[in-house]
């Protein structure tokens, strides 16, 4: 890794990244992508269920067969990503601070910063909830699908949010047992057709219920369920206990922004998104100066999303530096425009549309061209 | 445990097994897997003890983050095993006030 001529440094190897990374190399720029983890592809490559969407959006296709091709676009235009290489600190006059795999430490001096580091699960807190078997949705997914690593023979699991109701799904696919999903909203929080899913392979779905706790020694070994009322107040006397020897954790996302709070940008808070989110304009760029965001760093989405926002944080940044005119630009971004706002339509896409639009709405003018 | 056969990923292929070494104990591999994901094959979830109170954690973000998977490995302590690859030989020890611990302090 070199610090000559990098004229953009892409923060995290995800879906958001690597789209960002190949559409500003397409248009010319050097691109350097940065990501701590030992291989790309984010958490592309334990999606193995088939995207949503349109033709567009890659629907139909697999999410790590979206990381495959996303990897080799990104090779094939000539973007650089170097893993195992973590980003500690980015300075005010945008030097960006790294740790290398083999731990050399390095100050790059990029033209401009995408960051697009994307998001990490939430915990919960019950009696129990730190034995071990415990683990986020997320964990337990990349444990089954990357690893082939079953944690357990029975799995509770708590979230009926998209993640949960997947990873629910997915648990069973890998020969896992779910002994429930508990939610404790009165109503299904993700898509009805996962929901259908796991519901025809008889997971109890328990709606208006939490898991008010986990028993064990060393681990897991069984938990006590709970009905909640109108006022998420546990029922007295509707406890029951089940055996299980893993719980799954999927009650939302928070956005890692730690390295856009050292930038200096605006923030706003939206909990529908996932709570403190850096604010930007219409080209994905912060009100710090160079610095843009990509994917669940500014709203926590879905990897679809992630990807036309990384691509059209890709193209403004090349615009930026001049490596395409500004009228061929729009003709890009406009194309990025329609799909993003194709994907934020329906039930669900209607309310992230209106959010993400809060966000666009603050983070307008920072920069006067 | 192994999941051997799936309906999307198919079988999982048949690579030798390396072998770790957890708390002086002998246990499969597959090279360049994250540490904890061959411990939890293993049927352990425990990973480490919390220092003062010895209250036993294992894998909770698997990203790297929540650092409650953290064990000694190769002389190294705090080493993330939910993002440290398996490499042959590696010599692993559970970090925190254990009772075993303790015996052999």
């Amino acid at each position: 890794m070199t610090q000559s001529d990098t004229d953009i440094i892409v923060i995290g190897a995800g879906p958001a990244g690597l789209s960002a990374a190949a559409e500003a190399a397409r248009l010319g720029a050097a691109v350097l992508v940065l990501d701590e983890n030992d291989r790309p592809g984010g958490q592309l490559f334990k999606q193995i269920h088939k995207f949503f969407g349109s033709k567009d959006h890659r629907a139909g296709v697999r999410g790590y067969a979206i990381g495959d091709s996303l990897l080799a676009e990104t090779a094939r235009l000539g973007a650089r990503i170097e893993l195992g290489a973590v980003v500690y600190a980015i300075y005010p006059d945008r030097r960006v601070a790294v740790i290398t795999a083999d731990q050399r430490r390095l100050l790059l001096n990029p033209k401009k910063i995408i960051l697009a580091t994307g998001a990490s699960e939430n915990a919960l807190a019950f009696p129990g909830c730190t034995l071990p078997g415990v683990m986020s949705a997320g964990a337990v997914q990349t444990m089954v699908n990357l690893h082939r690593v079953l944690p357990a023979d029975k799995t509770l699991m708590v979230g009926s949010g998209n993640v949960g109701l997947i990873v629910s799904y997915q648990i069973r696919q890998a020969g896992g047992k779910v002994a429930a999903l508990v939610e404790a909203a009165p109503v299904i929080g993700g898509y009805g057709v996962h929901a259908a899913k796991i519901s025809r392979l008889g997971v109890p779905i328990l709606t208006g219920h939490t898991v008010k706790c986990v028993h064990g020694t060393d681990r897991v070994e069984g938990a006590t369920l709970v009905a909640l009322d109108d006022k998420f107040r546990a029922v007295p006397g509707s406890e029951r206990d089940i055996e299980i020897g893993c719980v799954a954790i999927a009650v939302g996302l928070t956005p890692l922004a730690e390295l856009a709070l050292m930038c200096g940008c605006k923030f706003t808070y939206i909990p529908k998104l996932g709570g403190h989110l850096p604010v930007h304009d219409d080209n994905m760029e912060t009100t710090a100066a160079g610095i843009y965001v990509a994917g669940d760093i500014t709203g926590v989405e879905e990897a679809s999303s992630a990807m036309e926002e990384g691509r059209l944080a890709g193209i403004a940044a090349a615009e930026a530096l001049g490596r395409v005119a500004p009228s061929e630009a729009a003709v890009l971004k406009q194309a990025v425009w329609a799909r993003l706002n194709a994907l934020r339509t329906g039930r669900f896409g209607q309310a992230r549309r209106d959010a993400k639009e809060r966000i666009t709405a603050e983070g307008r003018g920072a920069h006067v061209v | 445990m192994r999941i051997l056969r799936h309906p999307i990923l198919g079988n999982l292929d048949e690579q030798p097994p390396v072998f770790i070494e957890v708390d002086g104990e002998l246990i499969p591999a597959r090279e360049g897997e994250p540490i904890a994901a061959a411990i939890i094959a293993a049927g352990r979830l425990k990973l480490r003890h919390t220092r003062k109170s010895g209250e036993p954690r294992g894998v909770f973000c698997g990203i790297g983050r929540c650092t409650d998977c953290v064990m000694t490995v190769d002389g190294q302590a705090n080493v993330r095993t939910c993002v440290t690859p398996v490499k042959a030989g590696m010599k692993i020890v559970t970090q925190g006030a254990s009772p075993e611990r303790e015996a052999q302090e």
